[in-house]
């Protein structure tokens, strides 16, 4: 069943774009080869609170952050982390498909070149990572062609084996099916559900019953806080908070 | 009443257009009306492979080679200054700098553009030149590595903020699917953001060529004005701006050298021309 050791532990994390305190308190554990639901109305810091995780919100000037974001037993804000290091470990796919203007091919080697991976392994790594993103079959005789001959629902799971490519520990999805169209969203989600045996996944939803549907804790958050965080079924069937069950009836959001 | 005043808002700008496209058709018709001429006097082949410029000997030589030559090298002399610098301070001001530091050098580097030519020019008389013979102990300053220098600045500013545009215009969400890849700033942007705006910074340097090959009163003031074929950077050279500019006020309408001037006059147009439009070529390619 599932796995209790935590992967990406948080310790009163609080973040601040400029005055704008957005993140208040936050304490959430992401547990090892499970999928983790982050839910909450708009504007709530789900996006602030995934950028943490690979410390992407470094790019936003002005951003203050105190705590830590324990992966396994090392804070990612602790100055002697390097954080393309972190990035490599942490993967991060977009809410609109953003692949690159190259090749598929050079899509998934981009982040294999930027390591310094021996050229020898790099094409066996591209294949398999595509495999692993159900992608091998649709696009194998056209490797060469440009990134964004794929449809939307293709580019984004192109994101997800560039992803995989890393061999991260986590992937961190932010409405990664908001612009795509239903089937290619419920391919999305039988993906995730397969690949939770070899990665841990951290993934932002707007929708309550993706949540329901594929993953195995949610963590609800308001104005900046954690709300509420435990087993989905649980969480979905017996709230304890009122505002979480306001939110999962459809009262706001 | 809205009606009249979109057709009459319509017939305005149509007009406007169309006496724009007249005026240019007229000034293309009147270089190839006054150069043409020059072919009974000598050959296509011989104007453009002689290198011999004597239009005022008897009988006269008009053999351009030598001046086509002055044009391409002190050209080619700017780009090799002005690639590097326009680059360099485009991906510094798009990717590197703060806000701040960004907007005090846009500014600059536009009003560098906004300077006029005939001041270029005389930095590179009242300075650079005797600059030069001092460092280099050459015996004069006037010559292919100096106007190279000039040229190469005045074109700095239209590489450097054209390139600007297009690596600016590279979306966010590229930049950060790289970082998020583990590549790093300098990565990101040599092997993403400027692979990305190629077709932008390649137009931006024809562009730049194109400046640099008709502008006039630099290479009047500071290439030197010798119509030969150089054998080093040193030498003077007669770039074909120049030599219209330097020769079109002593020669007598109808002559044969009034129609050579002409001449080099469609020689430069045409090469112009089709730096404009392999630029149109790659701005449509990449819009497709
Ligand atoms: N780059 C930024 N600079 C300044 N403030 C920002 C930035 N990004 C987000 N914010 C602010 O942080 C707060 C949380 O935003 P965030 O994007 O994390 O919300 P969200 O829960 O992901 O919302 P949504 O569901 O709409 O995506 C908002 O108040 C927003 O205005
Ligand atoms: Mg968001």
């Amino acid at each position: 069943m599932v796995n209790k050791s935590a992967h990406i532990i948080t310790e009163d994390l609080n973040l601040w774009f400029g005055d704008n305190h957005v993140l208040k308190d936050v304490n959430i554990p992401v547990y090892d080869r499970n999928v983790t639901a982050l839910i909450g109305p708009s504007g709530c810091g789900k996006s602030t609170l995934l950028r943490c995780f690979n410390r992407m919100n470094d790019l936003i000037p002005e951003t203050r952050i105190t705590g830590k974001v324990m992966l396994y037993e090392e804070n990612i804000y602790s100055s002697r982390v390097d954080v393309t290091n972190v990035r490599t470990k942490v993967g991060m796919v977009f809410q609109k498909p953003n692949p690159f203007p190259k090749s598929i091919y050079k899509n998934v080697s981009y982040g294999l070149n930027v390591r310094g991976i021996a050229r020898s392994r790099i094409e066996e790594i591209v294949e398999k990572s595509l495999h692993d993103a159900w992608l091998w079959e649709e696009v194998k005789d056209r490797l060469h062609e440009s990134a964004f001959s794929l449809s939307g629902g293709q580019q984004q799971r192109l994101c997800i084996a560039r992803a995989l490519a890393n061999d991260p520990e986590i992937i961190l999805l932010d409405e990664p099916t908001s612009a795509l169209d239903p089937q290619s969203t419920a391919r999305i989600e039988e993906l995730c559900l397969a690949l939770k045996d070899q990665v841990t996944i951290l993934i932002v939803t707007h929708n309550i019953a993706q949540a329901g549907r594929i993953s195995d804790y949610t963590a609800f958050m308001y104005l900046g806080e954690m709300v509420e965080f435990g087993k989905t079924k649980q969480m979905f069937t017996v709230p304890k908070d009122k505002r979480t069950e306001a939110y999962l009836s459809g009262v706001f959001g | 009443m809205n009606n009249f005043k979109e057709l009459s808002f319509k017939t305005v700008t149509y007009i406007a257009s169309l006496f724009t496209i007249v005026v240019l058709l007229g000034i293309i018709f009147s270089i190839f009306l006054g150069g043409t001429p020059v072919f009974q006097y000598v050959s296509l082949t011989k104007f453009l492979s002689s290198p011999s410029w004597h239009p005022t000997h008897d009988p006269p030589d008009f053999g351009i080679l030598s001046l086509i030559i002055g044009s391409l090298l002190v050209t080619a002399g700017a780009l090799v200054i002005s690639i590097p610098l326009g680059l360099g301070s485009a991906i510094y001001i798009s990717e590197i700098a703060s806000q701040r530091v960004r907007e005090i050098l846009k500014p600059i580097i536009e009003l560098l553009a906004g300077i006029p030519s005939v001041v270029y020019g005389l930095f590179g008389m009242a300075f650079l030149s005797p600059f030069l013979i001092r460092i280099f102990k050459i015996p004069t300053g006037l010559n292919i590595f100096s106007a190279s220098i000039i040229l190469g600045l005045m074109v700095v500013p239209i590489i450097s903020s054209l390139s600007e545009d297009a690596l600016s215009s590279v979306p966010k969400s590229l930049r950060e699917a790289s970082l998020a890849l583990g590549a790093n700033k300098w990565e990101t942007i040599i092997r993403i953001v400027v692979p990305a705006a190629k077709a932008g910074i390649i137009s931006s340097i024809i562009l730049g060529f194109g400046r640099a090959v008709g502008e006039t009163m630099v290479v009047l003031m500071v290439a030197g004005g010798a119509a030969q074929i150089p054998s080093n950077i040193f030498q003077p050279v007669r770039p074909m701006p120049a030599t219209i500019a330097a020769e079109m006020g002593e020669t007598v309408i109808g002559s044969p050298h009034f129609y050579a001037l002409y001449g080099i006059a469609i020689i430069l147009f045409v090469i112009t021309f089709i730096s404009i439009l392999i630029t149109e070529f790659i701005v449509m390619r990449k819009k497709r």
